[in-house]
């Protein structure tokens, strides 16, 4: 017998299918796989790698375990739910959505701005997840070769969602610690520049308020700063309020909703927001994102663009039922925000009381972590020297300010609400002792 | 001298492009002008001349504005008037007086007025019931399914709240392998293995779900074919396609003419002349892309032309995709073959890797709101890359476990596809016959949910033109929404998709009577 030898394939692939645009070659998803071969586990694998890489919300899982016991109604398809209820859900593929679920979805929203803003259930469209939102309204609103203008540090998700299928480029908005990362008049100038010296059309904005990586919300009069150059520049502006609910204060976070219903919707027509559950309500497994846009064209566009990526009618059934009641969504809102408070209270301090300090954030899952007096090089392969060490000896993934395309070494993203407390302890001791490590004795190359 | 930018074509107002007229005034007068000096002013005056065109041409586009849309309700807004931009260097950035811009396939699809969208559209606005509005517009242009919805729902009410325990959301609110949890995938694989005949083993690990069959078509393509790329697809064709592969992918559909002599089957001679003519213009054709059954026609591959195809396609090294989605929805005496028999049995000369399977349970489950599909492949590269891909269109979690629950239920299973095959039979055979009392025929189908039917008869003059006018008489005097074939690029004009499967037996007397209706004008008129 011989040895079988597989034949190469000769049959080719597109473009997309051998680029490596999707970004998974980055360290950002390097770090998950450290975490997938060797996860932590409290019992079983103590010694494991702790994943504080991934922006999830488990901190009040608990709230909506209890809502959904007590109230089956909202999962069932069951009594008093005749046949003609189901049989509109079941073949519901109407690329509109639910409208109880957008009205569920708009009141929800509502609610998180504190009524500051309102949002009519038939300007809202439906994706399955705010990924999909994202390279949804970059399809709509940039054509290949052109530009969005995006803050940094910014998700790094965004190189894959943004340019991936799309074709589309992303010019940063270099921002820097000396303001806190705040977003410049300047900053939005350059980058148009920049993007004009490509020879590359700018066709909007894209921020992301509260910012991720950062933990912080945009400031009233940065908003309105940015409202004023994309109304100038004749470009969009998409505002990607995924962690809108997570801000712990909620007089902090101001919506661009807000300031343009407060100006009577001017120049609105050039502004969209993406929102999700999967932050907010710790539902990342449901595939729940919105588009709201108050521009007609582009929501007829993006319902018909949605077809490609639909919530199921089972889901937007279980979410309308459970959104709509104020009750519970005014508790979850207030315990969430609360119990998110204090999680970034005591990562903070536990970090502070090793000498490391962090961005003052107000909201989201993570805090921005300065560790650039640790580097040995303040440069993007010391920060990853050290990332590399933060890993391997550490035992830590957290995510490295470069993946995020943040202009100064030394600055890490760290996840603080995906793991329980006791695992945040631990988190803090290995920390504490890595530091101390170092501060006594030199840096090692550790395992690369 | 400023070049103005491609001016964005407006869905309901169309303007002139005025570049492109700019351009034709300034070419000859440059040419005019010649002599010392000439190439200044041959500058000058085109550039003086091009600027005042302009002026006025975007003073008469401000006038025609903007608001195009009959859709949701705008907020209370005042969208202001624009203001002058009053410096003449600012020519190129005109797009402030004409509103902010979207990309060109957005353009694309908001300009849209096929009629699948104008029927959706206008059905969804006066639709049909039995009591609160008899006299609304019936859906027979959307292939779905409810003729034993009532088993589903009986199944759901008993055990789609996960039974005793009600819905749990252990396990399923993070974050979950975006192309489908491994039970949903094993699931699947057992009941695909039943619909298709009960002869293949389908592998998990060549499996990527998706939110329905719509992302499982586009990501396919994506993966398969680069902008500008071609499929060749045999006519006519489910509309669909056009959106899943042109749209984003940027691929084009190269149209493989089939006809009712030979009841719409394919001829491997059109292929062979399709895909050549194509080679001369330029085109790179990347694949072959069949539903099977037929959409919308209802006629099954046999497994000659299924060989064939492979054939094809191995001889011009290109990838072949079978749309599968009514493998389980067949009601006629032919059996069906799946492509993926077809390699299971004689994998031995076939390079497997170029084919690729969609399938989904919106048609043969009839639960196309829970959005579940699948990509079948034997490419390690393209299950990797749709992989990727489907982070943009994955299956809700709860719904993978619900669904996952049915279909272990194999009893359920079985009941369901008896039952429903009989009821689909009876009224396929019912409504085919009450047609053709009427002097309409239908081609020989054997399965999916539709009847394609023969109104060449009925449309004066024999063409696209006339075809559309009596879609147009049916939506407003027979009052059903019903698919021209036009829409689904056939090649003779006339040709009608009416889905059955939206209709009980009882109601098939009152369709018919909708029918006969226009049936009278027609011939009235003639």
């Amino acid at each position: 017998m011989g040895i079988e030898i597989e034949k190469p394939c000769v049959v080719e692939l597109s473009n997309i299918a051998v680029s490596n645009t999707h970004g998974e070659d980055s360290p950002y998803f390097a770090g998950w796989k450290a975490y997938d071969d060797n996860p932590y586990d409290e019992l079983t694998n103590p010694s494991g790698v702790i994943q504080m890489g991934l922006a999830e919300n488990q901190v009040s899982f608990d709230l909506l375990e209890k809502y959904l016991e007590e109230h089956s109604e909202a999962t069932t398809w069951g009594k008093g739910v005749r046949n003609s209820s189901f049989r509109d859900n079941a073949l519901f593929q109407d690329y509109h959505g639910l409208h109880s679920f957008r009205a569920a979805m708009a009141s929800f929203m509502e609610q998180i701005r504190g009524e500051r803003a309102k949002f009519e259930p038939d300007r809202l469209v439906i994706t399955a997840g705010a990924t999909a939102a994202n390279e949804l309204l970059t399809f709509i609103l940039a054509n290949p070769g052109d530009a969005l203008l995006v803050p940094t540090p910014y998700y790094p998700g965004f190189d894959r969602d943004l340019r991936w299928r799309t074709g589309v480029k992303i010019v940063p908005i270099h921002c820097d610690s000396s303001n806190n990362f705040q977003i410049t008049p300047e900053a939005l100038e350059g980058a148009y520049k920049e993007a004009e010296s490509m020879n590359t059309k700018v066709r909007g904005v894209l921020i992301t308020n509260p910012s991720n990586p950062l933990g912080a919300t945009i400031e009233r009069s940065v908003l309105e700063q940015i409202l004023e150059f994309v109304t100038r520049k004749n470009i969009h502006l998409v505002s990607d309020e995924i962690y809108s609910g997570s801000v712990f204060s909620p007089s902090e976070f101001v919506s661009v909703a807000e300031i343009l219903e407060a100006r009577n919707y001017k120049d609105a027509e050039r502004v969209h927001i993406v929102y999700s559950l999967s932050k907010d309500l710790g539902l990342p497994g449901f595939r729940v994102g919105t588009i709201y846009s108050y521009n007609d064209k582009v929501v007829t566009t993006a319902r018909r663009m949605s077809s490609f990526t639909l919530i199921s009618s089972q889901t937007q059934h279980l979410l309308a039922s459970m959104l709509s009641d104020k009750d519970f969504t005014e508790l979850y809102i207030r315990t969430n925000r609360e119990r998110l408070r204090k999680r970034y209270e005591m990562i903070i301090e536990g970090l502070r009381s090793n000498g490391i300090e962090c961005l003052k954030g107000n909201g989201g899952l993570f805090c921005w972590m300065n560790m650039s007096p640790l580097l040995e090089k303040a440069t993007k392969e010391g920060e990853l020297k050290l990332w590399n060490a933060i890993i391997h000896q550490v035992k830590l993934n957290i995510s490295p300010g470069s993946s995020c395309h943040c202009s100064e070494p030394g600055w890490f993203r760290v996840c603080f609400a995906n793991m329980s407390e006791n695992t945040l302890q631990v988190a803090l001791e290995r920390i504490r002792n890595f530091v101390d490590k170092i501060r006594t004795h030199t840096l090692t190359a550790g395992s690369n | 001298m400023t070049r103005t930018r491609e001016p964005e074509s407006k869905s309901k107002t169309s303007s002139p492009s005025s570049s492109s007229t700019g351009m034709k005034l300034i070419v000859p007068l440059q040419g005019v002008v010649q002599g010392r000096g000439g190439i200044l002013l041959g500058s000058l005056i085109p550039c003086a001349l091009f600027y005042f065109f302009q002026l006025y041409l975007k003073k008469r586009r401000r006038s025609n504005d903007k608001h195009p849309s009959s859709n949701p309700p705008s907020p209370s807004s005042s969208f202001p008037e624009l203001p002058r931009t009053p410096s003449r260097s600012n020519l190129s950035s005109r797009g402030s007086l004409t509103g902010v811009r979207l990309s060109r396939l957005a353009t694309t699809i908001s300009d849209d007025d096929s009629a699948y969208y104008v029927g959706l559209n206008r059905a969804s606005r006066d639709p049909y019931h039995k009591l609160t509005n008899p006299d609304g517009i019936i859906q027979l242009g959307l292939s779905d399914n409810t003729l034993s919805l009532d088993l589903i729902g009986d199944w759901m009410r008993k055990w789609g709240s996960g039974g005793d325990d009600g819905l749990s959301i252990n396990g399923i609110a993070t974050y979950q392998a975006f192309d489908g949890v491994d039970e949903l995938k094993l699931a699947l694989s057992d009941f695909m293995h039943q619909v298709m005949g009960g002869s293949v083993h389908f592998d998990t690990s060549n499996m990527v779900l998706t939110a329905g069959a719509t992302p499982a078509i586009e990501i396919l393509s994506f993966c398969l074919a680069d902008h500008g790329n071609a499929f060749l697809v045999p006519t006519p064709y489910y509309p669909g396609f056009d959106r899943d592969v042109r749209w984003r992918p940027g691929v084009d559909l190269i149209p493989v003419h089939c006809r009712s002599a030979d009841n719409f089957n394919l001829s491997m001679t059109a292929l062979e002349q399709a895909y050549s003519q194509a080679r001369k213009r330029g085109v790179k054709v990347r694949g072959i892309l069949v539903s099977n059954p037929s959409n919308p026609v209802g006629n099954m591959l046999t497994q000659d032309m299924l060989y064939n195809l492979i054939d094809f396609a191995e001889d011009k090294n290109i990838h072949l995709i079978v749309d599968e989605v009514f493998a389980g929805s067949t009601y006629g005496s032919e059996k069906f073959v799946s492509i993926a028999e077809i390699l299971e049995s004689d994998s031995e000369y076939i390079d497997k890797r170029r084919i690729h399977i969609i399938y989904g349970l919106s048609k043969d489950l009839a639960l196309a709101g829970f959005r579940v599909g699948v990509i079948y492949s034997f490419n390690k590269n393209v299950l990797a890359t749709a992989r990727k891909l489907c982070r943009f269109s994955s299956i809700s979690a709860p719904t993978q476990r619900l669904v996952t629950s049915m279909l272990s239920d194999k009893k359920f299973i079985q009941d369901y596809f008896e039952t429903n095959r009989n009821r689909m039979r009876q009224v396929h055979h019912e409504f085919v016959d009450a047609l053709s009392k009427l002097g309409i025929k239908c081609a020989k189908s054997s399965g999916g949910m539709f009847c394609w039917a023969d109104m060449s008869g009925l449309i004066k003059p024999y063409s696209e033109k006339g075809e559309l006018e009596l879609w147009e008489k049916f939506m407003s005097i027979a009052k059903i929404n019903i698919t021209p074939g036009s829409a689904c690029h056939c090649i003779e004009p006339g040709w009608f998709r009416i889905c059955f499967t939206t209709m009980s037996l009882e109601e098939i007397p009152l369709v018919i009577e909708r029918i006969r209706r226009v049936v009278e004008v027609c011939k009235s008129s003639s």
